[in-house]
């Protein structure tokens, strides 16, 4: 079977699987990494969202073998050594928030969050209403009002 | 500090004194029966409204009387304290508000509980069910007495220890402190505090004047594993050997396989160890998930036809025509009637059904989110052919229910798999099955009409019609044992649970509310609170219908028919709050509702905004329609233990309301719904939510707590109905509002789950 490398959370990580297995059951069922979510598995409610080179993605919707050995991949447990902290300011704005209820969609929330912040730092702004809307993670439980509160202030501390 | 209402308690029953038990065991473990004896109602009181005499929730708490079992309080030589919860934790918070009770009584910080899931305990028979908003209603006083009674022995240990008299010590943040200041750790104490023999005990409870953890906002104790990706959800679990497993289900609604061309190909595809035949569909064990995907997107089934052969919208609406029940004569009085029709609905929950199972020849291990795991023990047994006894059921955190979660389809499937192959399974339903086979909320119509005289309303007749409710999880066998002791006469569960969910909250002279079902060919279930969206949704429109030919303002015309001072307080709060009355542009509206159930009662107001620009705003792959701008909630539990916790429900309920009021349905078609996952079922979205927002928890008026977890569902959805009548001036009678429109290119049925995209590179963001 065909060999893939790639980063994973800093370390060099090689999976021994076919080519078009999507990133998503490479990290969870063979790697063991389940942060991120299933919610759909075709790229719509957004719960496995993790980061690629720092932008995010939804590894249900990525093959293996599109990865490069260069490529770092980020899901939710290597958050916080982005920053080198114990917690993302990001985590910690949905702890002071209390926004998680079930949590099943949190993760991906919060690497969606992240991302965003990021992307508006680029462009020279702060976060808008729009922008907020734009944010296309599905919380079943509803936490969506509290989720924006919390990007936020989590801006304010990125 | 104290009401006047909660002194008065304590006067009337001299002191709140309950019994409980010290059991033997090597550390201090205190224990109280689950459900105290509670005084018995009296059947006899005339009352015409059955909810005022006992409501759900006396029913689930009652049932449990003649064989609950205990529940324990450990506390642990590292100063933690432990405690097993019989219930499951699917977001509602109700591992945090448990371990505030025990902080509460014990004084240790919250951080030094810890609360787990308890397997399915059969000698709980009744009292292991969540359901009906009666967790913490059913277990705030037991958990509290456990608790106290570990106070009392952790004290008389210290006393001993710092030689000193109980009443010169204190407790504060897990430590007893004497009065020179020494003091000990509580986790010191654990075994000298341990008992040799099991004790009876009497203890106090502490008024709610004294209480500083119990009504205070506190943040979820699992709040950090969830925002890490630590929290532990049943498919994140290592049991070894547990290979990912799918289903290859039906095209039509419970259909079933007729023959399968190609299992001996499939059964070489990359990664997969088995496919097999089962009663629900074909089975696909493999290495990943995506495997699975593949493997059942390559399976050559022959399918025999299901359950709703042939069924659409349509036809089950002439169904629930058939079977409606009459309104009577018609009053000689002015009338204002309505007919309201509500589609079915998706209960599924961001994780999708599913179980780990690990079935041996003479016994079985399961692992599931399940909030009827007794019931799910005693179907998993008789399904492979064990002992109940042999039938392990472990309860894991779910991710969401919604009512979902009170079937186990999954884990019974995943038992029938894993007994059948010989190996352990981690089986997950694809979204698109749990979405088309999934367990939805019926559909129904309500018809209500209600006449007038002057300013009086003579009468209310309401005909509520749906497709059956199945409520098989156990929730239904406690009502039906309870039902021969209730003054309802000789009619059907479904029946009985409709009269007790549902007040009769207004002034409305001479008043029924009847519910008949039909057709049990669709897989339904309990939808978070049930009944109570459509029924007041529906009950609340024609109030404002009333209001409008007494010529009186919707708020005002409520105001005055609400039938207590609890119900206009919270009432009046929302519209105070919520500026009702506010001038607002053309197309724009207020709307008011109220809704009282689970000992509860509560108010919402919305502001709506259905202008074209609005309504037309563009959105990729979602829909818009009016918004929402604004929503006011006021709420009054009674007691709340976790106001933060409570304010997390409320929001979680009108975003469903939301949901159920403008944008999300099945659509029936051939036997199938059309709804295949989140990009053509329109939950609420960010686009969706409303940018203001403010929920109120009334002061406590009640030394009890009443049920929360579904209770906003009601007020939401009927005030989001009312604000749009009032913006585009027409009663809406068919939810959600946007139902006769499809907004998305129906996915294929066979195969029946769609392959994975693999451009999702090119979205990085
Ligand atoms: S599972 Fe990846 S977007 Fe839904
Ligand atoms: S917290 Fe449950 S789905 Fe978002």
């Amino acid at each position: 079977m065909p060999e893939h490398t790639f980063r994973v959370n800093g370390e060099q990580v090689t999976v021994d699987v076919a080519g078009d297995v999507r990133l998503l059951w490479v990290l969870r069922d063979i790697l063991g990494i389940t942060g991120p979510k299933y919610g759909c598995g075709i790229n719509v409610c957004k719960a496995c969202t993790s980061h690629i080179n720092g932008r995010a993605v939804n590894p249900c919707a990525i093959p293996v073998k599109d990865l490069q050995p260069t490529d770092e991949v980020t899901t939710i447990e290597g958050l916080p050594a982005t920053v080198g902290e114990d917690l993302h300011p990001m985590q910690q704005a949905w702890l002071d928030h209390d926004v998680a209820q079930c949590g099943y969609c949190q993760p991906g929330q919060i690497m969606a969050a992240v991302a965003l912040v990021r992307r508006v730092a680029v462009e020279g702004r702060e976060i808008t209403d729009v922008d907020l809307d734009g944010l296309r993670n599905i919380c079943r439980c509803g936490t969506y009002f509290r989720i924006r509160e919390a990007v936020k202030a989590g801006a304010e501390h990125m | 500090m104290t009401g006047s209402n909660g002194d008065g308690l304590d006067e009337a029953i001299g002191r709140r004194r309950f019994l409980g038990y010290v059991l033997a065991a090597p550390t201090l473990v205190a224990a109280a029966e689950l459900v105290p004896p509670a005084p018995a109602a009296d059947a006899q009181l005339p009352s015409p409204e059955l909810t005022e005499l006992l409501d759900l929730n006396d029913v689930m708490t009652a049932a449990a009387l003649p064989t609950s079992g205990l529940i324990s309080v450990e506390v642990n030589p590292d100063g933690t304290v432990s405690f097993a919860l019989p219930r499951v934790e699917v977001g509602q918070g109700i591992t945090t508000s448990t371990a505030m009770l025990i902080a509460e009584e014990l004084a240790v910080p919250l951080e030094r509980v810890r609360v787990t899931l308890a397997d399915a305990r059969p000698e709980l028979v009744f009292n292991q069910l969540t359901g009906g908003s009666n967790t913490t209603i059913a277990t705030y006083t037991p958990i509290r007495v456990a608790a106290a009674i570990a106070r009392l022995r952790l004290l008389a240990a210290a006393a001993a220890e710092l030689g000193s008299a109980v009443t010169d010590l204190t407790m504060k943040a897990g430590m007893i402190i004497d009065r020179s200041g020494g003091g000990i750790d509580i986790g010191a104490l654990a075994e000298k505090a341990a008992s040799t023999e099991t004790r009876r005990v009497s203890v106090e409870l502490a008024p709610r004047g004294n209480f500083t953890v119990i009504g205070k906002a506190h943040n979820r104790i699992d709040a950090l594993d969830a925002v890490t990706g630590r929290k532990k959800f049943t498919m994140d679990l290592d049991i070894p050997d547990a290979k990912p497993t799918m289903v290859c289900r039906p095209p039509t609604i419970n259909g079933t396989v007729g023959s399968v061309a190609n299992l001996a190909e499939v059964r070489s595809m990359p990664g997969v160890t088995d496919v097999v035949v089962i009663s629900t569909g074909v089975v696909v064990r493999a290495g990943t998930f995506g495997q699975c995907v593949d493997a059942i997107r390559a399976l050559k089934v022959a399918w025999r036809p299901g359950t709703a052969e042939g069924k659409s919208d349509e036809s089950v609406l002439r169904e629930l025509e058939a079977a409606e029940l009459p309104l009577g004569l018609r009053p000689p009085a002015p009338v204002v009637e309505g007919k309201f029709t509500f589609y079915f609905r998706s209960n599924s929950a961001l994780e999708p059904n599913c179980a780990v199972a690990d079935v041996g020849a003479d016994r079985a291990e399961i692992w599931s989110a399940l909030k009827s795991p007794i019931v799910a023990q005693r179907a998993i047994a008789a399904k492979l052919g064990l002992p109940p006894g042999r039938v392990i059921v472990h309860v894991t955190e779910g991710g969401g229910s919604f009512g979902r979660k009170l079937f186990f389809d999954a884990a019974l499937e995943a038992a029938e798999v894993s007994q059948k192959i010989g190996k352990p399974v981690k089986l997950m339903w694809h979204r698109a099955d749990d979405s088309r086979q999934g367990r939805t909320h019926p559909m129904a119509t309500s018809r209500v009409r209600a006449a007038y005289v002057g300013g009086t309303v003579l009468s209310y007749k309401q005909r509520h019609t749906s497709v059956s409710t199945d409520l098989g999880h156990g929730l239904g066998e406690i009502i039906t044992a309870m039902a021969a002791r209730l003054p309802v006469g000789d009619i059907g569960f479904s029946q009985t649970f409709f009269h007790l969910s549902q007040a009769m909250s207004y002034r409305f002279g001479a008043s029924s509310q009847l519910l008949s079902e039909t057709d049990r060919g669709f897989n339904t279930g309990s939808m978070r609170n049930v009944y109570s969206p459509d029924v007041t949704c529906a009950r609340e429109l024609i109030v404002d219908q009333l209001a409008a030919r007494m010529g009186k303002d919707p708020y005002r015309f409520r105001h005055d028919f609400l039938r207590d001072d609890r119900s206009r307080a919270v009432l009046a709060k929302a519209a105070e709050a919520g500026d009702w009355g506010r001038p607002m542009p053309v197309g724009t509206a207020q709307g008011i509702a109220f809704h009282a159930e689970y000992k509860a009662v509560s108010a919402a107001l919305v502001e709506i905004d259905c202008r074209p620009e609005t309504v037309n705003r563009p959105i990729r792959d979602g829909v818009t329609g009016p918004r929402v701008t604004k929503a006011v909630f006021a709420v009054d539990v009674g007691l709340a233990v976790n106001p933060r916790g409570l304010e997390a429900q409320m929001m979680g309920c009108i975003m469903d309301g939301i949901a159920l009021a403008l944008t999300s349905s099945l659509h029936l078609d051939d036997g199938y719904f059309l709804e295949a996952s989140w990009d053509n079922y329109f939950y609420t979205r960010q686009w969706n939510t409303p940018p203001e927002l403010q929920i109120i928890i009334m002061p406590s008026t009640s030394e009890e707590p009443g049920g929360a977890g579904e209770l906003g569902v009601a007020a939401s959805m009927a005030a989001v109905a009312c604000a749009y009548g009032r913006a585009t001036g027409t009663m809406p009678t068919s939810f959600p509002i946007n139902h006769g429109t499809l907004s998305f290119v129906p996915k294929p049925t066979v195969p029946p789950v769609p392959q994975s995209p693999v451009d999702g590179l090119n979205d990085a963001r």
